[in-house]
């Protein structure tokens, strides 16, 4: 049920188009009620002008980055990988898959066999046409045993990929995959020129809106604008800039100085006196992004679903949100599922912090006197140990003990995650429920942290991977997002926003909530008023 | 002269001894850290799979003394060797950001050591008066707040409230001397109020010191003036100790800079060591440590060397 009032809400904040507002709203019969003023100022800001020197402030930059699209590991790679490079396929605003590199694709009935055409004519900045050869080079490149890639893990079910002449390309897969070109909007699998190797991949050559000028890691990143750009309305700025400007108080003092016109992560504590600012504009945007609390079933007690429960149970995710993301973000409901997937389960009870419960399990289990270790770095996300000490003290209501380990952030992924039995972690979300899964909770996957294994979950997630019937998959996506909220041993304690800050000199259309940073494409997508 | 030379030569010999023991250490050290470049790199993204991958492509998958032989060959034949991370000659890393840091060291160097020498001579001058005390408590005081603090606090008063300098000092080689010169102001500005209050006290102290000897005695009985008896007189005979605690600031300028490089988004070395210290990428740690190192050993005979000369007594043993 969206009224007017929502729906002119969502448009200007950016969360629809100009179009989608337009057909719900004469689909709602109410055209002659919208406020004639709100139209016309967005149409204004809809018509991308040209030109200008974007500059973007960015965390995570590491002066060993690199451009190999097998180890884009931090914001600041990833952004510009997508400002020299393309991927066959898109993945818009609202998490559909559009037309890229690949002009069309098509599959067998049992979605096993996927055909991508590709557009004719592109050329990378270095003059060459791309053609399928390319495309087979670059998705071999996370391939194989010698491959390095962290994308190895989407492509296990790929048995060949071949060129058919020059303009086609054939996927072979070992299972139906309805979502196969979802995969092919991973930010790892963008095209290169084929035989790029080694110190090559540095040079960022690619079909991309913006030509790579200077590279340095760690620091700065410097594109010129591609003349030759193949695609539509899109890649506007003359340069772009991206600085990686690790600590927060030096990328707020950036921007307010106009030193830099964008920036991500935003400090949540300071975020109600950032909004006062003139000239600056504070977006919060809802994603796939969230925070969870793996334990490791092979580990006593976790083994036991009357223990995860009660841990789950003793969560208070109202808190969480409250203190922890200062009300940007939503609670958890113990699935990896983001209320703007398209299958996400919103009619599954919320689950809710209930101590006498959480007892009543704990005592079934026979574990009131266990102390349970929680293991945080805020490695894994600003604000874990605050966190753990949260929970800590909310499972003091239960009368379940928890201790909080902390750990150094230094090597936290390797030595902590995975390895301790109950730790802090955070993923960026998947754009769809297949790759969420089959990463993580799936058997025998390689990031599957909690090592669960459900039979039922996993053989409902082959089914639902080859279902093209979306009526059919909505029911399978549903019971699986049930089965893990009440099986799984993670807690999903909440959904956090990606606040970030601009300057109100820039425009943009709609706000992908895909990846930070506009679907990490602001480079191309943004645009100056004027 | 002859013994000046003699010292040279044999504290280089010195010296490059302590770089091997040094690149020993770090090596040591980078190994003894949990994890490797792989594991690092990948992070939360690693599969056993992938990291066996990348340590195969990397080499290291060999033991640790073959790489650490592998390495100091190179380093013999002047082979820094390329980032494991991302296959970047070490010395194309390194080199930029090294010249940044020394400009960043000497532009703040040029402004402190005279500052910090002229208010030492002053306060000894005016020993104990109100001028020597207030000198001392905003020296003090600027030495006693964290960098950071003091970073923030330029910031806020030079570069918001009233925007004279830029924010960020992120300085490239398209930029005009004059134009790198503006954006460094804060940082230099930050690293000077820093290191001023130790040479400016260390200065104070040894002038205060000289000014019970006798020959000074003499000097006023003589009824030569108070400014002149200081810094004719008292301060070149001070100068060996002031030498010694200039150069060790002069060191911490290159070497210790980390947290003003992250504040002001400068490309120095710091941050590179940082990172490749967190990444375990171990040819840009050997190389950035040992330039630091040099550092310090090339400072101290610096400051040995000066101090002989500035000391006739030394200069000529009898």
């Amino acid at each position: 049920m969206s009224t007017i009032k929502e729906l002119e809400l969502l448009l200007t904040k950016g969360r629809i188009t100009r179009r989608e507002f337009i057909g719900r709203v004469t689909a709602l019969g109410l055209m002659a009620a919208v406020s004639p003023t709100l139209l016309s100022s967005t149409a204004k800001a809809a018509t991308p002008k040209k030109g200008g020197h974007f500059k973007i402030g960015i965390t995570g930059g590491s002066t060993t980055d690199s451009l190999d699209p097998g180890t884009l590991t931090s914001n600041m790679n990833q952004n510009v990988n997508w400002q020299v490079r393309n991927c066959l396929v898109e993945i818009d605003h609202n998490f559909n898959a559009i037309p890229e590199l690949a002009e069309s694709w098509d599959s067998t009935p049992d979605a096993k066999v996927w055909t991508f055409k590709l557009r004719k004519g592109i050329e990378y900045h270095n003059g060459k046409t791309m053609t399928a050869e390319d495309v087979v080079y670059s998705i071999n490149h996370h391939l194989g045993e010698k491959s390095k890639s962290a994308a190895k893990g989407y492509l296990k079910n790929l048995l060949n990929i071949k060129a058919d002449g020059k303009h086609e390309v054939i996927f072979e897969l070992s299972g139906g995959s309805a979502d196969f070109p979802f995969i092919m909007g991973d930010y790892h699998l963008t095209i290169s020129p084929a035989g790029t190797e080694g110190k090559e991949w540095e040079k960022g050559i690619g079909t991309g809106g913006y030509i790579l000028e200077h590279w340095e890691p760690g620091f700065r990143a410097l594109t010129k604008n591609n003349p030759n750009y193949w695609k539509d309305g899109r890649a506007h700025f003359d340069e772009v800039e991206t600085l990686s400007i690790v600590d927060t108080n030096a990328r707020t003092n950036a921007l307010k100085t106009g030193a830099i016109h964008y920036m991500d992560r935003v400090e949540l504590k300071t975020v109600h006196l950032m909004k006062r600012m003139p000239g600056i504009n504070v977006t919060a945007t809802t994603g796939t992004a969230h925070y969870t609390i793996p334990m490791r079933l092979d580990q006593s007690p976790y083994g036991d679903n009357n223990v995860r429960m009660a841990l789950k149970l003793v969560v208070d995710r109202e808190q969480l949100v409250k203190q922890i993301i200062r009300g940007y973000g939503e609670a958890g409901n113990d699935h990896p599922i983001a209320p703007v997937n398209k299958y996400h389960a919103k009619d599954l009870e919320q689950r809710k912090y209930d101590p006498d419960k959480a007892k009543f399990y704990m005592k079934k289990a026979g574990m009131l006197d266990h102390t349970f270790n929680l293991h945080a770095a805020d490695a894994a996300f600003a604000g874990a140990v605050d966190a753990s000490v949260l929970i800590k003290e909310q499972a003091k209501k239960a009368g379940i003990k928890i201790n909080v380990v902390r750990e150094p952030d230094d090597g936290y992924w390797s030595n902590v995650w995975m390895k301790k039995e109950w730790s802090m972690c955070y993923w960026g979300g998947r754009p769809i429920e297949d790759m969420m899964f089959s990463v993580a909770y799936s058997a025998g996957a390689p990031w599957n942290d909690t090592l669960w294994n459900n039979e039922r979950f996993n053989k409902l997630l082959i089914s639902a991977r080859a279902e093209l019937d979306t009526d059919k998959r909505r029911k399978l996506y549903v019971e699986m997002q049930e089965i893990c909220r009440n099986d799984s041993g993670t807690v999903v304690p909440m959904f956090n926003q990606m606040v970030e800050a601009s300057s109100d000199k820039l425009a943009h259309g709609p706000i992908s909530g895909h990846m930070a940073l506009d679907g990490m494409r602001n480079g191309e997508r943004w645009w100056f008023k004027s | 002269m002859g013994q000046i030379i003699e010292l040279v030569v044999k504290r280089i010999a010195l010296g490059l001894v302590t770089m091997v023991v040094i690149s020993l250490l770090i090596f040591v050290g980078v190994e003894a850290l949990p994890g490797d470049l792989a594991t690092a790199v990948l992070g939360q993204s690693a599969t056993p799979e992938t990291v066996a991958a990348f340590r195969k492509e990397l080499k290291l998958d060999l033991p640790p003394h073959v790489r650490y032989f592998a390495w100091l060959g190179g380093f013999m034949k002047g082979e820094l060797g390329n980032s494991l991370a991302n296959q970047r000659p070490v010395a194309e890393l390194i080199g930029w950001r090294f010249g940044n840091t020394m400009f960043l060291a000497t532009s703040a160097a040029v402004v402190a050591v005279p500052v910090a020498l002229i208010l030492g001579i002053l306060a000894a001058l005016y020993r104990n008066t109100l001028f020597d005390k207030s000198i001392s408590m905003a020296t003090l005081s600027t030495i006693s707040f964290p960098e950071f603090f003091v970073a923030y606090i330029l910031i806020a008063l030079l570069s918001v409230q009233v925007v004279i300098f830029p924010s960020i000092s992120n300085i490239n080689e398209q930029m005009t001397f004059w134009e790198k010169i503006h954006a460094i102001v804060l940082p230099s500005l930050t690293l000077t109020l820093v290191v001023v209050a130790h040479m400016m006290r260390q200065t104070r102290a040894a002038i205060i010191n000289i000014l019970a000897s006798p020959f000074i005695e003499m000097a006023r009985l003589k009824g030569i003036k108070r400014m002149r008896v200081i810094v004719l007189h008292a301060f070149p005979n001070a100068l060996s100790p002031v030498i010694n605690v200039v150069a060790v600031n002069l060191a911490y300028l290159i070497v210790g800079v980390v947290i003003v490089e992250v504040v002001f988004v400068y490309p120095g070395l710091g941050q590179l060591l940082v990172d490749s210290v967190s990444k375990r990428d171990i040819p840009v740690v050997q190389a950035s440590g040992l330039i630091f190192a040099a550092t310090y050993v090339a400072l101290n005979l610096l400051a040995d060397v000066m101090s002989i000369i500035s000391n006739p007594r030394m200069l000529n043993p009898r």
